[in-house]
C-alpha cells in the first residue's frame, strides 16, 4: 500500500491533529456551539455567522478579496460586507419578496454575486445559485422547477439566457440587473430593475428575523439518470456542518486565505466557496475568471493563498502544464490542498506532493450531503487514489447491490457488505446537519433515497480493511464530467427537440483531464443522413441551449442498444466505447 | 497597388484553418458573428476543456506544435492566425 507520510511537524500544526480522537470526541451539539445564534435566542440563520458576527470585534478583517476580470483587486470587510447585505435584504422587503421565496442568481463570480447570496439568506428567503456558464434551456428549466421569484443576473445573461424565455416563467417577478443602470433595460420594462438603483434605495441597517434552523436556506439542484434536475432544500442548520467539516477536512480557520476554484452555482462553490470561510472568518479569494494555467500559479502566489480547494481537472491540467511554473513562483504560503468532484488519481497526488509542496487531499461528498463527509486529512497519512475515511460526525458504509446496481433492499433493510474490498454502494447514516432535506415537490424521489436509516449516494464504492473509502463508479448513468453532475436525460432531451434526431443516448466518455466528456450518440429521422454539416449543427443546436453541460462530442448511430421494453442502454454504450465486455445481453434487443 | 497593411492570401489562409477549427468546437451563428479581433474564448464561451479541444485540433490539422507557454497568441482569430503564419503554416 502506497503511503504519503506526513512530517510530524505538518501533523502537529493541523487544526485537526488527531483523527481517532476526533473521531470519538466530536459531537455535533459541539459544532452547533461554535455557531454565535442570533442575538436573543431568536435562531440560526446563516448570513449572521458568516457576516454579522464578525462585523463587529472583527469588522476591519477582509471578508472578500475579489480579482475582477480586468485585473483589479477589491478587498470587502466584513463590517462593509455586513453593510452591503444589509441593504440588499432591505431592498428584497421594499420589493415585497416574502419569507422563503425564492431567489436565483445567474451571475460571474463578481462582488454582486456575494451580496446577493449573503443579503438573501438575511432575509428569510432561498437562496438558488446558478451557473452562470448554463444555456437557456437549465436556466429556464431550473427557474420554473424552483418557482422562482426573483433572478439576479447581468444585463447580457439576461438578453441571452432568459429574455426570449421570460413569457414561460410567470413566477419570475423580479430581474435585477448587475452594472451601470445607464447600460440595462429602463427600470420597470419587464419587470427589470437595476441593482444599483435598489441598493441606492435601500436603508441601512437590518435585522434579521427570526430563523428556525430548520428553514429552508438553499435550494441546488443536480441531475438524475432520468427526468427533470432535482431541488434539494437545505437548511440554515447546514452552515453547522458547513463550518465544522471546513476545520476537518480543509484545516481552514480565521486566519486563512481561502481560494475556492468552484462556482456557487455548484454545491461546492456555495458551501465552500461562500459559507464556511466566512463562517470561519478567513479571508476569501474570489477570481472571476476561468482556468488559466499561469494565471492560477501568479494568483497563488501573489495572493499568498493558504488553502486551496479545487478540482481533479484543473489539477491534472496544472500538472500538464509542467513543474517549471511552479517553481518560477513563490509559493510558500501554501499549506493545505484538497481537490472534489470526480476521483483524483494517485498520479496526481504525488505530483502535488513534488510541485506545490504538499500532497493533494481528495474528498467525496455530493449535493445532497451538502458538506464533506469523506476525506483525507491535513494531519494523517495520505493513501493516493483513496477518497479517505468519514469526518467526524459521519457514519459510512458500503451495502450491498441488487440486480439494478442499486443497494440491495430486503424486506425494506438493506445489507452491509463487511468484507475489505468488495463493491457495494456508498452510503451515510441520516442525522447529520446538512443533509438535504427535501427535493423541492418531489416527496417519493426523496423518499426514495433512504433505506433503514442510511442516505443512499448512488455512488459505488469499496472499503478497505483499514477503512478507507475507493471510489468505484456510479451505480447509475449520471456523469462527471470537470467536478460536474451532469443528468444524461437533459442533454438527450435537448438533443431530440431537433428535427433530425429520432433518438439521442448520453454518456460520460473517459478523458485523462476531464475525468468524463458527455458524448452523444443519435439516430436520424427518415429523410436525414449523417455529414459534417448536420454534425455540426447539432452541435450548435445542442451548445445554444445547454452551455456548459453540451456534449463535446457527438456520433451518429444507427444502431442504439435497447432494452426490450424499449429503453436506450446508455450502460451498454459505454462498455462499447471503453471496447469492454458487454456483459449480461439477455434484456437487449439491438435496432 | 495593395495597400501594405492588406490581408494576404497566407493570412486569410490562416484565418480560414483557425475558423475551422473552431468550428470544430463551437459552431453556429456566434461563431459566424465572431470578429477577427474578438476574444474568441469569450464571444464563443468556450470552457477550459473546449479551449484545449481547439487548440488539438488546430494542432492536429496544422501540424504546429503549440506549447501552453502559446495560449495568450491564441486569444483572438487574428492573433491565432498571425501565430500560425509565423510558425510557417499554410
Amino acid at each position: 500500500m502506497e503511503l504519503i507520510e506526513k512530517p510530524e511537524a505538518v501533523r502537529r500544526r493541523a487544526r485537526m491533529p488527531d483523527y481517532a480522537r476526533a473521531r470519538r470526541t466530536f459531537t455535533w451539539a459541539g459544532a452547533r456551539a461554535q455557531m454565535s445564534g442570533l442575538p436573543g435566542g431568536r435562531g440560526l440563520n446563516i448570513a449572521h455567522e458568516a457576516v454579522d458576527r464578525h462585523a463587529t470585534g472583527r469588522g476591519d478583517a477582509v471578508a472578500l478579496r475579489v480579482l475582477s476580470r480586468d485585473g483589479a483587486v477589491d478587498e470587502v470587510t466584513y463590517a462593509e460586507l455586513r453593510r452591503r447585505t444589509d441593504r440588499f435584504a432591505n431592498a428584497l422587503r421594499a420589493l415585497g419578496v416574502a419569507r422563503g421565496e425564492r431567489v436565483f442568481t445567474l451571475l460571474p463570480r463578481t462582488l454582486d454575486l456575494y451580496v446577493v447570496a449573503l443579503g438573501t439568506l438575511k432575509a428569510g428567503c432561498v437562496l438558488s445559485p446558478l451557473f452562470s456558464a448554463f444555456g437557456p434551456e437549465p436556466v429556464a428549466q431550473r427557474l420554473r422547477l424552483g418557482e422562482g421569484r426573483v433572478l439576479a443576473t447581468t444585463p447580457r445573461l439576461y438578453e441571452r439566457r432568459v429574455r426570449p424565455q421570460r413569457a414561460d416563467l410567470p413566477d419570475l417577478r423580479h430581474v435585477l440587473l448587475t452594472g451601470d443602470p445607464a447600460e440595462g433595460p429602463d427600470d420597470g420594462e419587464e419587470g427589470c430593475s437595476a441593482l444599483q438603483h435598489l441598493l441606492d434605495a435601500a436603508e441601512d441597517g437590518f435585522t434579521i428575523p427570526p430563523t428556525d434552523p430548520e428553514d429552508p436556506a438553499l435550494l441546488h439542484f443536480t441531475s438524475g439518470t432520468t427526468g427533470r434536475p432535482k431541488g434539494a432544500v437545505h437548511v440554515h442548520e447546514a452552515a453547522v456542518a458547513h463550518h465544522a467539516t471546513a476545520t476537518a477536512a480543509l484545516d481552514l480557520g480565521p486566519d486563512d486565505v481561502f481560494w475556492c476554484t468552484a462556482d456557487p452555482g455548484w454545491v461546492t462553490g456555495t458551501s465552500y466557496g461562500i459559507v464556511a470561510p466566512l463562517t470561519h472568518g478567513a479571508t476569501l479569494l474570489v477570481d472571476e475568471r476561468d482556468f488559466d494555467a499561469e494565471r492560477w500559479y501568479d494568483v497563488l502566489a501573489e495572493q499568498r493563498v493558504t488553502v486551496w480547494y479545487t478540482a481533479p481537472t484543473a489539477l491534472r491540467m496544472l500538472a500538464r502544464h509542467g513543474a517549471e511554473a511552479a517553481h518560477r513562483r513563490d509559493l510558500s504560503a501554501l499549506r493545505h490542498v484538497a481537490s472534489v468532484g470526480e476521483p483524483l488519481n494517485a498520479e496526481v497526488v504525488r505530483w502535488s506532493a513534488e510541485v506545490l509542496g504538499t500532497p493533494v487531499h481528495d474528498n467525496w461528498w455530493q449535493t445532497e450531503t451538502g458538506a464533506i463527509m469523506i476525506s483525507n486529512f491535513a494531519g494523517e497519512d495520505i493513501r493516493p487514489g483513496s477518497m479517505g475515511r468519514p469526518l467526524p460526525g459521519i457514519e459510512a458504509t458500503v451495502l450491498e447491490r441488487g440486480p439494478d446496481g442499486r443497494a440491495l433492499r430486503t424486506g425494506g433493510g438493506v445489507r452491509e457488505v463487511t468484507t475489505p474490498g468488495v463493491d457495494g454502494e456508498l452510503a451515510l447514516r441520516v442525522g447529520w446537519p446538512s443533509l438535504f432535506r427535501g427535493y423541492l415537490h418531489e416527496d417519493e424521489r426523496y423518499r426514495a433515497s433512504f433505506a433503514d436509516g442510511w442516505y443512499l449516494t448512488g455512488d459505488v464504492v469499496r472499503r478497505d480493511a483499514d477503512g478507507w473509502y475507493w471510489f468505484a463508479g456510479r451505480a447509475d448513468d449520471v456523469i462527471k464530467t470537470a467536478g460536474h453532475l451532469v443528468g444524461p436525460f437533459e442533454v438527450e432531451s435537448v438533443l431530440m427537440a431537433h428535427p433530425a434526431v429520432a433518438e439521442a443516448a448520453v454518456i460520460g466518455k473517459p478523458d485523462p483531464v476531464a475525468g468524463e466528456l458527455v458524448k452523444a450518440f443519435v439516430t436520424l429521422r427518415p429523410g436525414w443522413w449523417p455529414s459534417d454539416a448536420l454534425h455540426d449543427e447539432l452541435i450548435a443546436f445542442a451548445r445554444r441551449r445547454l452551455g456548459s453541460v453540451a456534449p463535446k462530442e457527438l456520433v451518429v448511430d444507427p444502431h442504439l442498444p435497447h432494452t426490450r421494453s424499449g429503453k436506450i442502454l446508455r450502460r451498454l454504450l459505454k462498455a462499447r466505447e471503453l471496447g469492454l465486455p458487454e456483459g449480461d445481453l439477455s434484456t437487449v434487443e439491438t435496432s | 497597388m495593395i495597400p501594405a497593411d492588406a490581408p494576404t492570401a497566407r493570412d486569410e489562409a490562416a484565418r480560414a484553418l483557425v475558423r475551422a477549427g473552431l468550428a470544430r468546437i463551437a459552431p453556429g451563428p456566434d461563431l459566424d458573428a465572431l470578429e477577427d479581433t474578438a476574444d474568441l474564448r469569450d464571444a464563443l464561451e468556450l470552457d477550459s476543456l473546449d479551449f484545449l479541444a481547439f487548440v488539438e485540433q488546430l494542432s492536429r490539422t496544422t501540424g504546429v506544435r503549440i506549447e501552453e507557454d502559446d495560449y495568450p497568441r491564441l486569444r483572438t482569430v487574428a492573433s491565432a492566425a498571425a501565430f500560425l503564419t509565423a510558425a510557417g503554416v499554410p
